[in-house]
């Protein structure tokens, strides 16, 4: 294929992926209510729509009660007033819910959902993502989710109101904070990889997962992650209690709706990072002979993903904002520094091949 | 370090054991928890057996109100036209739903057992002028041998108001 065909199939393919990624998090917010109605001994959305499924004793029984809730509250947020308040910075106010959605579907660029499918993906490239072969794929994905805090902290300041200003200057304090800790963590897979290719490093982990070779990168990078989405324990910049609602308080309408739509993409697509980086991607049983399959493993992780996030929300309370600083640099710095220069090391030793015996010995 | 890693998994463990427990909630408006016995609920104005009505229009209950909420105005009974035992009834009887507070001094005070609190919850309206039950909403049907009110009756029968003397139930 030529560059200009390439291009085109890209933009067909980014297209079909946002908006597969979209329905997606229109579920998500679905998943995370019944997910969690269901942790605490509740029920959770079933009223908007249900699929009828007659039974044998006559009454009909209501399958998936709720499965419309997204759309329910999509119609219901678009019909909304959305005012602009007075004092609010007219530009920057409307500019900041776009600032923090593009970021979160940006991410999704670089993402390999799938392997080699042969008339599905272009010749040149080894698996299926929208920009197949990025070779600075980590670096960007870092680069955008730091764009991400923008739209949270201009939001928070273009609103002209304390408690806004209050959640941005905390959201922007925290991603300083566990944004390091999180670059520490994500480096390993590529140095282990020797690539910043997000398709090399998963078929790199190819019979042996990175969470199995590097557990602690894999915890650090799940808990800077968590602070990167700003979901609980650390959504300090959205307390209730303290903030009424942090960043959004002056928002209405869909444009608090986007906000909601950030948070959640950013949800699927850390996910999917965390799945490509520690948990194979999408390699799985059979992944070599039915690349399609690729496409439901990493689903499926990506969906795991999603539920340890909810079950966390579901259990613990939010940090304090000192124990947040406190454990961002005093607990979660350190130990993925040190555990970066270990690794560093013992990539060297192996190269120099101190490890040659032993592996031999354990017949790697 | 390790003990609080174990106290963290423990609190994962029981937010997990509850995600598997079937939900406590009742789905109301299918499903409706029956009420205690006592329980104080909308007013009922009850009737005789034969039909007639227990109130007599005495304005007890409102006198007992401690919110206001009760208006009693009432009016003779001829043998033709009765709809109560003994001499008055009530022609108009109104209760605000936006003032009662659902003490049930009403039904202490009422001397022929007219005024029950009885178990129905579902008082919600869209506007002030519809929280006013009138004697309509508030009546229970007529009983089965019973005959509507106003009844023609053969004078002489039903002279007092409280035709024999009961124990409070």
């Amino acid at each position: 294929m030529t560059i200009g065909q390439i291009a085109l199939w890209g933009l067909v393919v980014g297209f079909i992926m946002s908006m597969v990624v979209i329905t997606g998090f229109a579920y998500t917010t679905l998943l995370e209510r019944k997910v969690l109605a269901r942790m605490q001994a509740r029920v959770g959305p079933n009223r908007a729509g249900y699929i009828p499924f007659p039974t044998r004793t006559g009454r009909e029984k209501k399958l998936l009660a709720g499965f419309m809730q997204p759309a329910a509250d999509a119609v219901k947020l678009f019909f909304k007033e959305d005012p602009t308040p007075a004092k609010a910075d007219w530009l920057v106010y409307n500019l900041a819910p776009m600032l923090a959605v593009i970021p979160a579907i940006l991410i999704l660029a670089v993402i390999p959902w799938a392997g080699k499918i042969p008339g599905l993906v272009p010749e040149q490239y080894n698996y299926f993502a929208i920009v197949p072969g990025l070779n600075v794929a980590v670096l960007f994905i870092l680069a955008v989710t730091s764009i991400s805090v923008y739209g949270v902290v201009l939001a928070g300041w273009a609103s002209n109101s304390k408690y806004a200003v209050l959640g941005g200057i905390r959201a922007s304090a925290q991603m300083i904070s566990y944004e390091l800790a999180m670059s520490l963590s994500v480096l390993i897979p590529v140095m282990l990889a020797n690539s910043m290719d997000m398709g090399v490093i998963v078929e790199a982990q190819k019979g042996h997962w990175y969470v199995f070779l590097q557990p602690v990168a894999a915890i650090i990078f799940s808990i800077a992650a968590l602070a990167e989405l700003q979901r609980a324990p650390f959504d300090l910049l959205e307390a209730e209690q303290e903030l009424s609602a942090g960043f959004n308080v002056e928002y209405a309408g869909m444009r608090f709706g986007m906000f909601f739509m950030a948070e959640y993409m950013k949800m699927i697509s850390l996910s999917a990072i965390a799945a490509t980086l520690f948990f194979g991607g999408y390699r799985g049983p059979f992944v070599d002979q039915i690349p399609v399959l690729g496409f439901v493993y990493l689903f499926l992780k990506i969906f795991i993903g999603l539920f340890l996030m909810i079950w966390i929300r579901a259990t613990f309370p939010r940090l304090r904002y000192d124990q947040l600083m406190l454990f961002g640099w005093k607990v979660l710095l350190p130990v993925s520094v040190i555990n970066f220069m270990i690794v560093a090391v013992f990539i060297v030793l192996a190269a120099e091949g101190v490890f040659a015996p032993i592996a031999n010995f354990f017949g790697f | 370090m390790f003990e609080a890693i174990i106290e963290l998994a423990r609190g994962m463990g029981i937010t997990l054991k509850h995600f598997f427990q079937p939900p406590v909630t009742i789905q109301y408006p299918e499903i409706k928890r029956p009420v205690r016995n006592r329980f104080k609920g909308r007013h009922e104005l009850k009737r005789y057996d034969n039909g007639l009505e227990r109130c007599i229009g005495c304005s007890l209950c409102a006198a007992a109100c401690p919110a206001d909420a009760i208006f009693v105005e009432a009016a003779e009974n001829t043998d033709e036209q009765r709809f109560s035992p003994g001499e008055r009834y009530a022609r108009v009887y109104e209760i605000n739903m936006l003032r009662c507070i659902f003490c049930g001094y009403c039904e202490d005070a009422c001397p022929t057992q007219a005024i029950v609190l009885e178990h129905n919850y579902e008082l919600s309206f869209y506007d002030r002028q519809s929280a006013i039950y009138t004697k309509d909403m508030l009546i229970v049907d007529v009983p089965v041998n019973g005959r509507p009110t106003p009844q023609t009756v053969e004078p002489g029968v039903f002279n007092r108001a409280i035709p024999e003397m009961e124990n409070p139930k």
